[in-house]
């Protein structure tokens, strides 16, 4: 009994780490940043596709990479978190370097966005569209 | 984000920055007094003998936060020095019967270092005063590691400024130092920057750093000179923009431009460190600035020397011309030498067929 529960324990945790292989097969997006602007600002992506974003970041100022919807947006326009820990879809790029992050997309259309105070407002957003 | 604790008000207004913000990350985390606060602002750009002297005041507005400036300049300054103590507001006096200063470098600066390069420190009352030279990568990125908040529209505009100059002034008030000297809010530090340089120049564009593009950016900007100057772009008379409908901001108002007063020469020489301003024959022009932020994307070009033409490429209206490709005359020596070598070799090689006796061919 014990051994059928580490055993299904095991499968569990194997399934948890199915987006690692997720992630070898996704498709690379190179995003880079310049002036406090995505480039480029819209992308196409497919529903259900995992996209693994490399993000560049050229500018002397800390960036972000925020992928969501309106209300992932809003909450981070709104938020308190100094640093983002590498989530998927989520991710602090600081300056001068580069980083990535893989985020699977459902359903619609999307936004990426950097939140750091005036940088939302400033314009630094882009598009996800999501096609089938 | 830590309360704020001390907060400055630029007089001179560049470039103000949120200094030493702990935390940086999602927005709302800028206190609601914000990380770039405008105020109107007043600085003095006298020339004489090819130096500028640009005087500047930065008030001290209590509160808690600290805030700080970056200030681009036409070039290296040979002295920061605490400035007179009533040279702007003698200089407001001699303006405000009629209704209501520059920056300047020399255009074609040589290439920055790759890292921004401390070329001048020195403390001010309560002011540290850092003069660099780099690049707008390499400025904001020593800003940032200093402590400097830069807003997002702060790379596009250091790097506007560095391609021309890349000389700037970074100003920050000291908070222990400012509490020991007892600085009441609203107290001024004036600074007085001495930069030789080929004209004037005053930058504009940085004012509205930071700022939404619909937010208004005034500024009184204050010119002596030895004759009248031309200025790029040329400013529009008070009564064109006194005809312009409200919502329409002029940017550029000449509000006065005459023969300095004796009187004016003589209270401004009074003040300290004023003795290299000549006592007679002077032009005054005063300048109002009114614009919208999203608008002001000049700087203003001054030629000061009579023959009135200031530098587009000064003004920012005009890209820097990219440097010369590989020079003919260079290029051209090293072809003469050539040519030299292979016909020297020619000749010998003639002669030293005719002496084996066999014949040129």
């Amino acid at each position: 009994m014990v051994r059928s529960g580490l055993v299904a324990a095991l499968l569990v945790s194997a399934a948890a780490c199915s987006p690692a292989s997720a992630t070898s097969d996704a498709r690379t997006i190179e995003i880079d940043i310049h002036y406090s602007r995505f480039d480029p600002a819209v992308i196409d992506v497919r529903r259900g596709e995992t996209v693994r974003f490399v993000i560049a970041n050229t500018d002397p100022i800390d960036h972000e990479f925020i992928v969501g919807d309106e209300a992932v947006q809003d909450a981070h326009e709104l938020g308190t978190e100094s640093y983002h820990p590498p989530r998927p879809g989520e991710v602090t790029v600081p300056s001068g370097e580069t980083v990535e992050t893989t985020y699977r997309f459902e359903g619609g259309n999307l936004i990426f966005g950097c939140h750091l105070p005036g940088h939302y407002a400033y314009g630094m957003r882009g598009l996800a569209v999501v096609g089938l | 984000m830590r309360p704020l604790r001390l907060l400055v008000a630029i007089a001179s207004a560049f470039l103000v920055l949120l200094v030493a913000a702990p935390a940086w990350a999602c927005g709302g985390l800028v206190n609601s007094n914000g990380s770039v606060t405008l105020v109107r602002t007043t600085t003095m750009a006298a020339y004489h003998q090819g130096i500028e002297h640009y005087v500047t005041s930065f008030q001290f507005a209590g509160g808690e936060g600290e805030f700080g400036s970056i200030i681009p300049l036409p070039g290296v300054p040979t002295r920061v020095i605490r400035g007179g103590d009533w040279t702007l507001q003698r200089l407001v006096q001699e303006t405000q019967a009629q209704r209501t200063a520059a920056l300047a470098f020399d255009a074609g600066a040589e290439a920055a270092p790759a890292a921004a390069k401390v070329i001048l420190k020195t403390e001010i009352d309560a002011l540290d005063i850092v003069v660099l030279e780099g690049g707008g990568t390499a400025v904001g990125t020593w800003a940032r590691e200093h402590g400097f908040f830069l807003p997002p529209d702060a790379p596009e505009v250091l790097d506007f400024y560095a391609e021309r100059s890349p000389i700037f002034m970074t100003v920050r008030f000291d908070a222990d130092r400012a509490a020991e000297q007892g600085l009441a809010e609203g107290d001024g530090t004036p600074v007085h920057v001495v930069i030789p340089t080929t004209n004037p120049w005053v930058p504009l564009r940085i004012l509205g750093l930071g700022a939404a593009a619909d937010a208004p950016v005034e500024a009184g900007v204050y010119l002596l000179t030895d004759v009248e100057p031309a200025m790029l772009p040329v400013p529009v008379e008070p009564g064109i923009a006194a005809k312009l409908p409200p919502e329409v901001r002029p940017g550029l108002i000449l509000q006065q431009s005459s023969s300095a007063s004796t009187s004016l020469l003589a209270d401004l020489r009074s003040d300290t460190g004023m003795k290299w301003l000549p006592s007679d024959e002077m032009w005054l022009t005063y300048l109002r600035l009114d614009a919208r932020a999203g608008d002001l994307d000049y700087d203003l070009a001054i030629d000061a020397s009579g023959a009135g033409q200031p530098s587009p490429v000064a003004a920012g209206l005009e890209p820097v011309p990219a440097p010369d490709p590989v020079r003919f005359d260079g290029f051209g020596a090293a072809l003469w030498t050539a040519v030299g070598i292979l016909v020297v070799l020619g000749v010998a090689g003639l002669f030293e067929r005719r002496r084996s006796g066999r014949p040129a061919v």
